[in-house]
């Protein structure tokens, strides 16, 4: 490969037609309050773990929701099961579960490809 | 809708665009990239159509691109287009006829600054005469050279040698059609079809036998963009904007790519050699690329002109497997000649497909 001194940039497109649901699916069937979460973002703002790293919990929601997995298995790790998010949910989702189950199916779906 | 109510819709989305008698201003970088395409279009006015064209050699660049990167202030390049209009009136011309896009879309903005703030105008009435001496009169058309070709499509079509039929399946050519983003998505009014509709080289394609093609990134900007490609570093902004055209219309096997703008033409035939050597990816069918060409090179092999002369030697991927869908016959050994047979150097770096 010639280096032009550029590089091309991947495309940010989501295609939903290689979409893979398997993971989403799943936690929305486990955690079934996780179907009503409106993104308001109340998560993100009283979390302990975004205070100190770049954690973002309603992006983790867009990613699981995109298919994105592999960013969100990096970005899970950050959380520290505290909690609060579930303190202000104006939606009363589990979030510590919904981050368990997805710690847990990452990994299922890992080793299953 | 009713046909008539699609008409009268359609009435809203047409520009005027003179009818003879041009002032024309041709591009810096059309001139280097495709040199051939600006030669044509005079003489498709001139000797086909019969009008009136003139062209003045004390015309400078508009200066655009120092505009749109942050080098040359509005109000320099204010005074530089009135520079090209007080070079028209001398002339005796009104009727203004730009080459590039990107010229366009400048003239049609300072106009339009002119109309919104009168005061604008009569300063740079006076900063043009302090600095020059001479006086202007604001066009009372401005047409890109692209409109004017539209205009006279069915002229051209009637002397056509060689419509855009595929001649060894006798289907008509699959044509992707690209409009610079300056001719209509800044000022909709100052193009044929608006924003929303551009006409004016579907019009060329339909009227020439060809078919276009509809597909999902048609409207999405090539990727030439000033600050993309004038910083090395940047480039790969733009060669991804062209790689995702690339990618959607891949699907429908165009057989060529239409443009009215200077940069459109040159980073849509460069970047699929560039995707070629990064990605080892090469569009079109055999792996020989897409052609691509300009409104002007088009209508020339309309027109049955040696493609030759019209310079297609100059562009990066072949046009040659174009050429033989359109039944075009033409010498390989004269592909590099000059215009008195000698040589003027092949390229060391082969073109794609080639």
């Amino acid at each position: 490969m010639k280096n032009f001194g550029y590089s091309i940039i991947k495309q940010r497109t989501i295609d939903y037609d290689q979409f893979d649901g398997r993971l989403l699916n799943e936690i929305l069937e486990m955690e079934s309050s996780f179907k009503v979460c409106l993104s308001c973002g109340g998560c993100t703002a009283t979390c302990s773990a975004g205070d100190l790293v770049s954690f973002n919990v309603r992006r983790m929601n867009l990613l699981l929701r995109r298919g994105e997995t592999m960013e969100l298995e990096s970005e899970i790790k950050k959380c520290m099961l505290c909690g609060k998010c579930m303190l202000v949910c104006p939606r009363g989702i589990n979030l510590r579960n919904v981050i368990m189950l997805i710690k847990k199916s990452i990994l299922k779906y890992k080793l299953s490809g | 809708m009713k046909r008539e109510g699609k008409m009268q819709v359609w009435k809203d989305y047409q520009k005027e665009i003179a009818d003879d008698h041009y002032f024309y201003v041709r591009s810096c970088i059309r001139q280097n990239f495709f040199p051939g395409a600006e030669q044509t279009f005079l003489k498709i006015l001139r000797a086909e159509l019969g009008k009136d064209i003139y062209e003045n050699p004390h015309h400078t660049s508009c200066s655009g691109i120092a505009y749109h990167a942050d080098v040359v202030p509005f109000d320099t390049i204010q005074t530089i287009a009135a520079r090209q209009f007080a070079l028209m009136t001398e002339a005796g011309y009104q009727n203004f006829a730009v080459s590039c896009i990107t010229s366009f879309g400048i003239y049609s903005e300072i106009i339009e600054t002119w109309k919104e703030y009168p005061s604008e105008l009569e300063k740079i009435r006076n900063y043009l005469k302090r600095a020059t001496g001479r006086e202007f009169e604001v066009p009372q058309n401005v047409a890109h050279a692209s409109d004017i070709v539209y205009k006279f499509r069915e002229e051209i079509a009637d002397k056509k040698k060689f419509p855009l039929i595929n001649q060894q399946t006798g289907q008509p050519l699959k044509i992707v059609e690209h409009i610079g983003c300056h001719y209509s998505k800044m000022f909709p009014a100052k193009g044929v079809g608006g924003a929303e509709f551009p006409n004016v080289l579907v019009g060329m394609i339909e009227s020439w036998g060809g078919e276009v093609v509809d597909y999902p990134e048609r409207r999405h900007c090539c990727g030439f963009g000033f600050r993309q490609y004038l910083v090395m570093s940047n480039r790969g902004y733009s060669v991804s904007n062209s790689r995702k055209k690339f990618e959607s219309m891949e699907p429908y096997k165009p057989d060529a790519i239409l443009c009215n703008c200077p940069g459109c033409p040159m980073f849509m035939d460069r970047w699929q050699y560039v995707i070629e050597e990064m990605e080892g990816k090469t569009y079109g069918e055999n792996g020989q690329g897409i052609p691509v060409l300009t409104y002007e090179e088009l209508a020339g092999l309309v027109l049955g002109y040696d493609p030759w002369d019209l310079g297609l030697q100059m562009h990066q991927t072949n046009c040659e497997p174009l050429l033989d869908k359109m039944g075009i016959t033409y010498d390989p050994d004269l592909k590099y000649a000059g215009k008195d047979g000698k040589l003027i150097g092949k390229p060391t770096m082969v073109g794609c497909g080639c």
